[in-house]
């Protein structure tokens, strides 16, 4: 078939080059149409109401998401104030003293594992510790779950960070007779304050389009919440039940919580990105 | 040596501060160490009436109060089977495409857009998979496959646009960023020298790839994929949407069935009874206790991988 040595290998070099490509054109053809169906469908759905009222029921008019997002918004924000604060102490400990020994390698092995370890089994969790103790899904619940959820990824990501700070700042401070909580609060914090929080928005981001571990923990409701202590209306359990119904209205709305969902999450995506690769350019 | 004084309890700031830290972080291993007992705690009723079986029954029934997980189990390994036999190859061509052949101005914009395709939640794969995917699957491509392939076992049920194969495909396109993104690392990890002394000898790209740069990375390349593999056997909202959530064993892709994920999600908080709880629960045991392993690997290829360049 070929003439010689050199065309087949050349032959074959074209072909693997071609199909690379063609999986790199496929990857963005999937994203352009995926983000194009979100923002027309959802975009029909998103007007002053989905904002700010509750949902009906299928068949009347109007209504919207209002409780659902401010849900969301609620479990998210005390989710990130459980799990930000015990993520980047474990973090520290990681990139300071945990390095080299036995106990930082477990801890370290052990968030990298529960970075991607199903989250419905989590919520299952939190499910026997919370809710069956209690009796009632509750808004803690899911921002507990979602606090679990995100907690390695704060710790590896302050790790990460935390080591990108050059060892000299940490000897120069200390050598001027410093504490070490004190080197860290005022020298190497500091100096990583950029990284760890675009790494804590990201975390963030990814917990918000979370469902399964709000299944059975916070589950929803359809009306606006008057604490955490009850079942707690959210954007994306809401979606899920709107878009397994047969009604048409719902559905709509089902696409505009998706529209919302992955607008925003897109959205901090990008500007910590952008943030990121910013600062490391000087 | 520490300047900071002993306070009057005899331990220095620096120590106090070192154990508290060291106590953030073994929160994260007790935290671990009782999700595996609880589970393992309120599976005990399950547990005790089926023993092993479990794993090996197909039954499933509210009504007669049976249980067992094989048709869940058998779900959850099919769909991961179809989504790792879809994505792997696309995947390693977007992660070549990016590291090597692609002009270096592309690199950002597309490699961005793979990133952001990772972002996406999975529950907006999930519906977009329902809404677009399944009309595409039962109105084309799977009568298509019924006619022309049902002769092989795998195709032989009448197609539905939901069910195991479309399960797999929307599992497949949420683990290709996430795949791509991860072995485009390892490529780029390769020392350019290594790469430039093949180039040197007259290889083609693709032999500077299939001979330095696959063998150089290949620890790395084998953790990421199993990382995508343990991230599609947990995954719950992406496959819940078309699965299917039918009970009954079947060879065929088109049929529609259920993963583990996919039933708890669907009956946990529909299910009275303790024994009904309890085999959801182990369920969710089974699926932890699966994922740990992969993840395992994943974990101690990708760090042997990372060791060999750290010399």
């Amino acid at each position: 078939m070929f003439q010689s040595r050199v065309a087949r290998r050349q032959w074959m070099n074209q072909m693997v080059l071609i199909l690379s490509t063609g999986a790199a054109i496929l990857g963005i053809i999937m994203l352009v149409w995926i983000l194009g169906d979100v923002t027309v469908r959802g975009f029909q759905a998103v007007n002053w109401n989905f904002f700010t009222e509750l949902p009906v029921p299928p068949g009347e008019l109007g209504g919207g998401l209002a409780n659902a997002i401010v849900g969301t918004l609620l479990m998210t924000v005390f989710a990130a104030l459980i799990a930000v604060p015990v993520g980047v102490m474990a973090g520290t400990y990681l990139s300071e003293f945990g390095q080299h020994n036995l106990f930082g390698n477990l801890v370290r092995s052990l968030s990298d594992i529960l970075v991607s370890a199903p989250s419905i089994v989590v919520g299952v969790f939190v499910y026997l510790v919370m809710v069956k103790t209690t009796g009632h899904f509750s808004g803690w619940a899911g921002a507990i779950s979602l606090a679990i959820l995100m907690l390695p990824v704060v710790i590896r990501t302050t790790e990460e960070m935390l080591r990108m700070v050059p060892s000299e700042m940490r000897e120069a401070a200390l050598a001027l007779g410093a504490p070490y909580w004190k080197v860290m609060v005022y020298v190497v914090f500091r100096a990583a304050k950029d990284g760890l929080i675009t790494g804590i928005m990201l975390a963030i981001a990814r917990v918000a389009g979370e469902t399964a571990p709000l299944l059975f923990t916070a589950m929803n409701s359809p009306y606006w919440m008057e604490s955490m202590n009850e079942p707690m209306a959210n954007l994306t359990v809401t979606l899920f039940n709107y878009a397994m119904s047969p009604y048409d209205d719902w559905q709509q709305l089902a696409w505009g919580a998706a529209f919302v969902i992955t607008a925003s999450v897109l959205l901090v995506t990008i500007t910590t990105r952008l943030i990121l690769t910013g600062r490391s350019k000087h | 040596m520490s300047t900071a004084s002993p306070s009057k309890s005899g331990f220095t700031s620096d120590q106090v501060f070192r154990f508290l830290t060291s106590a953030f972080a073994a929160f994260i291993a007790i935290l671990f160490i009782v999700m595996l007992s609880v589970l393992w705690h309120e599976s005990q009723p399950s547990i005790d009436k089926f023993g092993f079986s479990f794993l090996t029954s197909s039954a499933w029934n509210p009504v007669t109060n049976e249980y067992g997980a094989l048709i869940a189990i058998v779900g959850t390994l099919l769909t991961t089977t179809v989504a790792m036999a879809i994505a792997l190859p696309i995947s390693l061509g977007i992660a070549l495409f990016l590291a090597e052949i692609s002009p270096y101005w592309m690199r950002r914009p597309v490699g961005t857009a793979i990133e952001l395709l990772a972002a996406i939640p999975s529950i907006v794969y999930g519906m977009w998979g329902l809404f677009v995917i399944v009309p595409i699957m039962a109105s084309s491509i799977e009568p298509w496959m019924y006619e022309h392939l049902s002769f092989i076992p795998l195709f032989s049920s009448p197609p539905l646009g939901i069910g195991i194969l479309t399960a797999g495909l929307v599992l497949a396109l949420m683990v290709i960023p996430f795949i791509a993104a991860i072995t485009r690392d390892v490529f780029l990890m390769c020392p350019q020298n290594l790469k430039e002394a093949a180039y040197g000898l007259g290889a083609t790209k693709w032999e500077v790839v299939r001979d330095v740069m696959i063998p150089y990375g290949i620890k790395g390349i084998v953790g990421g994929v199993f990382l995508g593999l343990g991230r599609a056997l947990g995954e719950t909202m992406a496959v819940t949407f078309v699965i299917g959530n039918a009970y009954h064993l079947s060879w065929s892709l088109l049929a529609p069935g259920n993963s583990i994920a996919s039933t708890l999600a669907n009956e946990f908080t529909e299910a009275d009874g303790e024994l009904y709880t309890s085999s959801l629960i182990e369920l969710g045991l089974v699926l932890f206790l699966i994922t740990f392993i992969v993840l395992s690997l994943a974990q101690f290829w990708l760090h042997t991988s990372n060791k060999k360049r750290g010399g």
